[in-house]
């Protein structure tokens, strides 16, 4: 790994982060929005006595754009934009007004980084695994019949395959709670008792996610196995007379890993958008649940400090993986290109 | 010629069950909606055409839900438009990235140094990100607005694919030599390299127009579509919003899941299907 490989990396996160959030910034502007003079009207016409006295409004509105910072020319409404974000400073949330939105996003977090690293994990390892056996030449006459229904299911989105869970194990068997993090009466705590509770809420979200994604690692999988097995080393190893579990895990497997850490690279954008609407589906007070509830109050602070958020994880992400890849696998020469 | 073009095809599709399953199921989609518009008035599809939360009966086939709406005639008026938006979408997005993956693979220099960044770049960010930034500042969408905004991202898949291609074809042997014998850019583009990248054109236009259709579901199930039609996603986001699923009204979301997991099915089979032609490697030997 060079070192010319590295700051290559490292511009494009730059150049990434910086489209993205000079689109946020740019696009309501050229929209020609002006949420706060909407907003006032809103509430003159909704009849808050205040606001009734003719020239009072302009007065208002102007004190708000002051206040935003929006009576200040472009550029420096860019540059400040672009400083806050750095601090993180998203601003405040509208319908909750004095509440930071960071502050709303922080609480979100843990709920979403929490589901999406388990079920990611499970399923490239169960869909892996899965896939190997699917190509692997000794293995059962059942598992192939398996293939062709994970794979149906990977088409669909994930939300979908989770209105269906929530209707069998929450409204139909009673197994699984169907609404939220946790129990109304339960009071979050370090206790095993509430652990044990949020468990079970978050098996059917879990559940949705790695259904439908087993069937993705799977496909990869085969592919890479089908390729592993005709290599000559194989031949060799078999000729040797190696057990087939050593054969398959010492041999096999292990070669058919990195091309999954790649696809994972690519995969992790789809994973993140596809949790969104699982977290609504179930009520789960993620990030998902967060942003659901932004759009629909027309909360743009807490919608860009989302968006800014899932962007700015995503590619750090991506770029972890990027640069241990090649730590993983010392054949592969970057930055001669 | 016609008859064993047809013959052709349909032994095609012999040895191929895969295309032949996902286009029968698309065609069923297509057929429920043609027939259902000339028999069903689209009048019911409005709120407060029928008592509400009426479960599935001789008089509303699919039930009805939460304002009124006859569920049968929904679907017939909400399907057709979750495909259009996935359709403008996914063939804007295709043609866009034709032109672009031809522009930039055969001409190269600076503006294929460009064109290579802003893919790559918007390939990284979630296209449902941008998808969100865009929709958000559009009040009162409607369904031509929809497919633009799906559209904005849909280019960027196929012009990673399509350039890659253009830029092994145009090494070719016989595209030197009609470089040699004069042939102008332009020329070789439409004679010599597009008849060549239309197999590919067509595998990637039912790839992208799947993922539009599958975009436009999400962002509809987002609350950010159109708002008062019932498209596919904006049923789902009525169901969630009203947790139509804890309280049982299965006929609310299973008639909109089943079509939509028809659409995906329909074309996921198609897709890999299609894969034979446009990468004829694998294809078997009959």
């Amino acid at each position: 790994m060079t070192a010319k490989y590295v700051i290559n990396r490292l511009v494009f996160v730059v150049v990434v982060i910086w489209s993205a959030t000079t689109i946020n910034f740019f696009l309501p502007r050229i929209s020609g929005q002006d949420p706060i003079r909407e907003r006032i009207a809103k509430q003159m016409s909704g009849g808050s006595g205040a606001y009734q006295q003719g020239g009072a409004a302009e007065e208002i509105i102007k004190e708000y754009n002051r206040q935003f910072g929006l009576d200040k020319p472009l550029w420096l409404q860019y540059l400040n934009y672009l400083g806050n974000l750095v601090r993180f400073d998203f601003g405040k949330s509208i319908p909750n007004y004095p509440t930071q939105v960071s502050t709303i996003i922080g609480a979100g977090l843990p709920w979403t980084v929490g589901l999406l690293g388990v079920t990611t994990l499970l399923s490239v390892v169960i869909g892996s695994l899965f896939g190997a056996l699917v190509a692997w030449k000794r293995s059962v006459a059942w598992l192939q019949f398996l293939a062709g229904p994970l794979m149906a299911l990977s088409a669909i989105p994930y939300y979908l395959l989770g209105l269906i869970l929530l209707f069998l194990f929450a409204y139909g068997l009673r197994w699984f709670p169907g609404n939220g993090g946790y129990s109304f009466t339960a009071v979050p705590n370090w206790s095993w008792t509430f652990a044990w509770d949020v468990v079970q809420h978050l098996v059917l979200p879990a559940l949705s996610v790695i259904l439908s994604a087993v069937g993705f690692w799977a496909v990869g999988m085969r592919g890479n196995m089908v390729t592993v097995e005709g290599e000559d080393f194989m031949t060799l190893a078999e000729a040797k007379g190696l057990k087939p579990t050593t054969l398959f895990f010492r041999y096999a497997f292990r070669n058919t890993l990195l091309p999954q850490v790649t696809s994972l690279a690519l995969a992790l954008g789809y994973v993140l958008s596809g949790s969104i609407l699982v977290e609504v589906v179930f009520g789960l007070p993620g990030i998902g649940s967060t942003l659901f509830e932004a759009i629909k109050g027309v909360d743009y602070p807490v919608i860009q400090g989302i968006v800014f958020t899932i962007i700015l994880s995503l590619t750090v992400s991506i770029l972890i993986l990027d640069l241990t890849l090649p730590i993983l696998d010392p054949r592969i020469q970057y930055g001669e290109a | 010629m016609t008859t064993s073009r047809t013959a052709d095809i349909l032994a095609y599709l012999r040895r191929n069950p895969r295309l032949a399953v996902g286009l029968v199921i698309l065609t069923g989609i297509l057929l429920f909606s043609g027939i259902g518009s000339l028999t069903v008035n689209a009048k019911l599809a409005r709120p407060l055409s029928a008592p509400p939360f009426k479960p599935p009966s001789l008089q509303y086939p699919f039930g009805t839900d939460k304002f009124g709406r006859n569920m049968l005639a929904a679907m017939i008026v909400g399907t057709p438009l979750t495909l259009q938006v996935g359709l403008i979408a996914g063939v804007l997005g295709v043609s866009i990235a034709t032109v672009l993956a031809f522009a930039s693979a055969y001409y190269g220099g600076w503006f294929d140094t460009v064109i290579r960044w802003v893919v790559d770049v918007g390939l990284t960010i979630p296209s449902i990100m941008l998808l969100i930034m865009i929709a958000i500042v559009v009040r009162d969408i409607t369904i031509t607005q929809m497919a633009l905004v799906v559209a904005s991202t849909a280019w960027l898949w196929p012009t990673r694919t399509m350039r890659s291609q253009v830029l092994s074809l145009k090494e070719r042997g016989y595209v030197e030599l009609a470089r040699l014998s004069g042939m102008s850019g332009l020329e070789i583009i439409l004679k010599e390299l597009m008849p060549n990248l239309i197999p590919i054109i067509v595998a990637n236009l039912v790839s992208t127009i799947a993922s539009a259709i599958l975009a436009t579901i999400g962002l509809e199930a987002l609350g950010l579509g159109p708002s008062e039609i019932p498209t596919l996603g904006r049923i789902i986001y009525w169901v969630i919003i009203y947790s139509g699923v804890l309280q049982g009204y299965w006929w609310w979301w299973v008639p909109p899941i089943v079509i939509i997991v028809l659409i995906f099915l329909g074309l996921f089979l198609a897709s890999t299907g299609l894969d034979e032609i446009a990468n004829p490697r694998l294809r078997r030997v009959a």
